[in-house]
């Protein structure tokens, strides 16, 4: 594909809102490098199934650049100018397929040892178009928190290492309703604040009743929708020359109602949410059987995508280890559970989300708070809480949240 | 001008320094500029019996998780019996593709390969294995890898026209060996675990695989002793060690390369069994440096040599996910450490300058007395 030579009339197998997008902006497309442009249209082909803040994103990189003038064009982009694309990936369908142009751009890159240059090039236009599009502030500060440990009753190492010398350790929590105060938290929030998938809750087992005006995700309820994607990766697998490459091919082409996702029968009427669900399911690894990196992954791209002011995970345990190919067996249905290696997974995953969210706008103002569920252990990180400390004060949960 | 503190080469140094300063803190060991011209004990070993080990961690493992303070809980075996008698090389840098099976290749052969990570293919340079048996004139019997997966099955020999099939290691593949022994039967299915990253991978085998009937011509071991020994072990890399040691005792090649794998579970996101994979690992390169001490064919003349074929992702790397995986291609997932030790290895010595990943060959070359031709790399002065 050679960006010079595309034409309005390309973009006819997008999505509508896509479709006008890129349409629109076709003139500015055609000026820019040939390594970058798939990057860009893999953004916009997703256009309309992306949460507000990315739709945001997408228009406001598209103004930029359109805005820029030839010398700062060529100024941003030198460094992607540079990248030399094989034959292949040149005369390769970048318009209707930008993500695979990049699965295999980034191979490309890799064996001719242009990631680095390329590395630096994204990083200094990611620079740039920061600079000039200055992140705006979330409407109220976030707040983030963990659960983790679920089904453990005694563990006697230190948890929350990474995240004490944040915050305030606290030794005696009180546990009695917490989980329920937390869910009555966020959902406050969510109704005082009402902004679209702007508050989370994220359960990596089976959801507890949560207030509507959450946007909510767990992997309890996309059971039936992981046992169909796994059932049509052993249906593929048995092919005759099928490996990595071709079954993840395969997966980034699947459309939500291929696994179920897309009918109201499973509450999943949402075409974004169903396309996030896809998406957590057949772009990441382990999602699919370990159950704590469900909720840490999908924290995480919730966070980096939706940029909700509100989130609330709760971890669950996870199957034992087993060989990779049975655990992702279709019939293993009631796996034997690790609900401590669980909670060290779920300790770390917590860290992960407060690393997410302190890498959002705002993040000065916010707070994140850990609990191991049914303990009286806790951290609390933000504002109000001094770093490296510890209190040992008996605290009800509701306290820290006011 | 320094390069700024971001440069990926800066980061690559301070990263090199902090482990540096985490092992000296630890393991009370010197440093090697210190040592290098000077006549510090320096056993070198009788060329003619000169034996070399070779351990890859395939699934590297990053420092947070090792020899900083707060990793060195899991790696007691090294922090405290291995280091002090090793020479340590903080900053091994891989600049090649971050994949397992093509980096172990670029390890091997000293070059950086370009293959397709998930291709059973052979590498497209000569071997070390190659160059040590075509110029020193040895047997197929006298250089091994025992490799963790199937995909790694044609890692022996390259398709380089001046070596090539017939000129290599002979490779063994413990869990195809273990599946063929079994016939799929019995529960061994927690030996078999593969290739972490695309579990559903299995390619054909081909190539010089080892073949079930020389269990017992070779390893002097039953199909009924391999099966039930094989119910005591809990991962694949006991398994794969197993096997070397049974390949040490029967056999006794001079070169031998063991490619450890449990790490990698990783990929997968689950934490805690990416730091048992570690536990594991180090408890079991403490096993293989007392086999080569207990083996009479090699106590006093083995060089060992342990490298990570790369790191992981760093957690403060937005485009990673931390130690799931490693691609980003940043500083941590490319800058790993070596460490050498046993015969012609100064101990209790930390090295802090830059190497690069691919002087591994032609430094097994100057060991062992042949000429890596063709590789990248270079020998590290320090181990000659």
């Amino acid at each position: 594909m050679q960006p010079t030579d595309l034409k309005p009339g390309q973009f006819s197998n997008y999505p509508p809102d896509a479709r006008k997008l890129a349409e629109h902006y076709t003139g500015t497309l055609a000026q820019l490098p040939p390594s970058f442009v798939p990057s860009l249209l893999r953004e916009v082909i997703e256009y309309d199934y992306k949460f507000p803040v990315e739709r945001k994103a997408v228009e406001k990189e598209l103004e930029t650049i359109t805005a820029l003038s030839p010398s700062d064009r060529a100024e941003w982009f030198d460094g992607f100018a540079q990248i030399k694309l094989s034959p292949q990936l040149v005369n390769y369908d970048g318009v209707n397929s930008p993500g695979q142009f990049v699965e295999q751009l980034s191979a490309h890159l890799w064996a001719t040892h242009q990631l680095d240059a390329f590395r630096a090039a994204a990083t200094s236009y990611a620079n740039r178009l920061a600079a000039a599009n200055p992140p705006e502030p979330p409407p109220i500060p976030r707040l983030g928190i963990s659960v983790i440990g679920q089904g453990v009753t005694t563990y006697d190492l230190p948890l929350f290492r990474k995240l004490r010398p944040q915050g305030v350790y606290f030794t005696q929590v009180k546990p009695e309703n917490a989980l329920q105060t937390m869910l009555d938290v966020v959902a406050d929030r969510a109704k005082s604040n009402p902004i679209p998938y702007g508050h989370w809750y994220v359960d990596g087992g089976a959801e507890a009743k949560y207030d509507p005006a959450l946007t909510g995700v767990s992997y309890r309820a996309l059971a039936p929708a992981r046992a169909a994607l796994t059932a049509k990766m052993h249906e593929e697998i048995e092919r005759p020359g099928m490996g990595p490459e071709a079954l993840r091919t395969l997966m980034a082409r699947m459309k939500p109602e291929d696994i179920g996702l897309a009918s109201t029968a499973n509450g999943n009427a949402d075409p974004i949410m169903a396309r996030f669900q896809l998406k957590i399911l057949t772009e990441a690894s382990g999602t699919q059987i370990f159950a704590t990196t469900f909720a840490q992954w999908t924290a995480r791209e919730a966070l980096r995508r939706a940029q909700p002011v509100t989130l609330l995970v709760r971890f669950a345990p996870r199957q034992k280890q087993k060989p990779m190919n049975e655990m992702i067996s279709a019939s293993a249905n009631s796996p034997e559970l690790d609900p401590v290696g669980s909670l060290v997974d779920g300790d770390f995953g917590s860290y992960y989300n407060f690393l997410n969210q302190q890498r959002l706008p705002g993040a000065e103002r916010s707070s994140f708070v850990v609990w191991f569920e049914g303990h009286n252990q806790a951290v609390g990180i933000g504002p109000k809480w001094t770093r490296g400390s510890q209190s040992t004060t008996p605290t009800d949960l509701k306290t820290l949240f006011t | 001008m320094s390069p700024p503190s971001s440069h990926p080469l800066e980061l690559a140094r301070q990263l090199a320094l902090s482990r540096r300063d985490f092992i000296r803190s630890a393991a009370g060991v010197a440093l090697g500029s210190s040592l290098l011209s000077s006549p510090v004990a320096y056993a070198a070993s009788a060329m003619k019996k000169r034996k070399v080990v070779v351990i890859t961690f395939g699934g590297g493992a990053r420092d947070q998780e090792t020899f900083a303070p707060e990793g060195q809980e899991n790696i007691p075996h090294m922090m405290q019996e291995m280091i002090p008698q090793a020479s340590f090389f903080t900053q091994v840098v891989n600049r090649g593709i971050l994949g397992h099976y093509v980096a172990t290749a670029s390890l091997a052969t000293g070059t950086y390969e370009t293959f397709n990570n998930f291709a059973a293919v052979p590498p497209n340079n000569p071997t070390v294995f190659e160059y040590f048996r075509k110029d020193l004139k040895r047997p197929a019997s006298d250089a091994w890898v025992v490799a963790p997966s199937n995909g790694f099955n044609r890692i022996g020999e390259s398709n380089n026209r001046s070596y090539g099939p017939g000129t290599g290691a002979r490779v063994i593949l413990p869990k195809h060996l273990l599946t063929a022994a079994t016939l799929g039967n019995g529960d061994y299915s927690h030996l078999l675990r593969d290739n972490y990253e695309t579990p559903f991978y299995t390619p054909e085998l081909g190539g010089n695989e080892f073949e079930l009937q020389q269990l017992g011509n070779l390893l002097k071991l039953s199909v009924d002793d391999f099966k039930a020994h094989a119910l005591t072990l809990s991962s694949p890399d006991e398994l794969s060690v197993y096997i070397t040691r049974r390949l040490m005792r029967e056999v006794a090649p001079s070169l031998l390369w063991i490619t450890m794998h449990d790490i990698d579970i990783a990929h997968a996101g689950a934490y805690s069994l990416y730091v048992d994979g570690i536990r594991r690992t180090d408890r079991l390169c403490g096993e293989l440096w007392k086999a080569i001490q207990s083996e009479p064919e090699y106590a006093g003349n083995t060089t060992m040599l342990i490298l990570p074929d790369f790191g992981r992702d760093a957690d403060d790397d937005a485009g990673g996910n931390g130690f799931q995986h490693h691609r980003t291609g940043d500083a941590l997932s490319r800058t790993t450490w070596m460490l050498a030790m046993g015969a012609g290895v100064r101990e209790g010595v930390i090295y802090d300058r830059p190497m690069d990943s691919t002087d591994l060959v032609p430094t097994i070359g100057s060991m062992l007395g042949f000429q890596a031709t063709q590789s990248q790399g270079k020998p590290i002065p320090e181990l000659l």
